[in-house]
């Protein structure tokens, strides 16, 4: 990884269905200060399209997306 | 000149104006009407509910008719009722583990099905489920016209924050100034 970022602080969501990746992560993300990076893992691969609508209502930002395996990882910044 | 602090006093009008138009259009809040009392809805409900919060709305959960038992306490009873709210009272469920799916029920072989697959899937139940809403502050009111039709009283309901008791005008206040309704 060339460009690789880091998180501050990471999230584990792997196992949870539907509504608890973006229940947690709501809780999760107020755990870092504004500016810094939650790493969140998930395994629900409706994630891939909840995450970032998530983000955009919530004004966060997802910097990255990353897949390994069945984990699906995302760098998300916190804006406010 | 004087036409002038007209015109301004017009534009601050029109803005002080604006601003309270915003704060109404823009009220950022989820107003659901629980209408049924299937497993099946409750639970589409409940995840819907928390998932508006976690994407930072405020949400109202309205709970009447067949949504009423969802609410009942499993470990408490109603005094003094007539024959039929008694009536009631047995073919209701009695609280949120007792629901039924709204289809392929099958004598209560597949809802034993569906509860023992929800488990194994590690998806919540919607005991854990309203209690995630009480955590997340979902506001829930109850119909107290259904309540009383049904011969229910507040004595025999959940124990949940908040638990409030209202009409149909309440409801409507809060959807005037939600984003999302939802009738389930």
């Amino acid at each position: 990884m060339s460009d690789s970022i880091k998180e501050d602080k990471t999230i584990d969501l792997k196992g949870l269905p539907c509504p608890m990746p973006i229940v947690k992560v709501s809780k999760g993300i107020k755990d870092v200060a504004i500016g810094q990076i939650l790493k969140a893992v998930a395994s629900d691969p409706g994630a891939l399209s909840d995450f970032p609508a998530w983000a955009k209502t919530s004004g966060n930002e997802i910097l990255k997306t990353d897949q390994e395996g069945d984990d699906i990882i995302f760098y998300i910044k916190r804006l406010k | 000149m004087q036409n002038l602090e007209e015109l301004e006093k017009q534009i601050e009008a029109l803005k002080a104006q604006m601003t309270g138009f915003d704060a109404k259009v823009t009220g950022n809040k989820l107003s659901m009407i629980v209408f049924s009392g299937d497993l099946d809805k409750a639970l589409a409900a409940f995840i819907i509910g928390t998932g508006a919060v976690a994407m930072g709305m405020e949400v109202v959960m309205f709970f009447t008719f067949w949504g009423i038992p969802i609410l009942r306490a499993p470990n408490k009873n109603g005094k003094n009722k007539d024959i039929i709210s008694k009536m009631f009272g047995w073919m209701l469920p009695k609280g949120a583990s007792k629901l039924k799916l709204s289809k392929m029920n099958m004598g209560g072989a597949g809802t034993a099905m569906m509860t023992s697959l929800m488990k194994k899937k590690n998806v919540a139940s919607l005991d854990q489920m309203i209690e995630l809403a009480a955590d997340l502050e979902v506001k829930i009111y109850v119909c107290e016209m259904s309540m009383d039709l049904m011969g229910f009283s507040r004595e025999e309901m959940m124990d949940y924050p908040g638990l409030t008791y209202c009409g149909v005008a309440k409801f409507l206040e809060e959807a005037m100034d939600s984003k999302i309704q939802l009738f389930i």
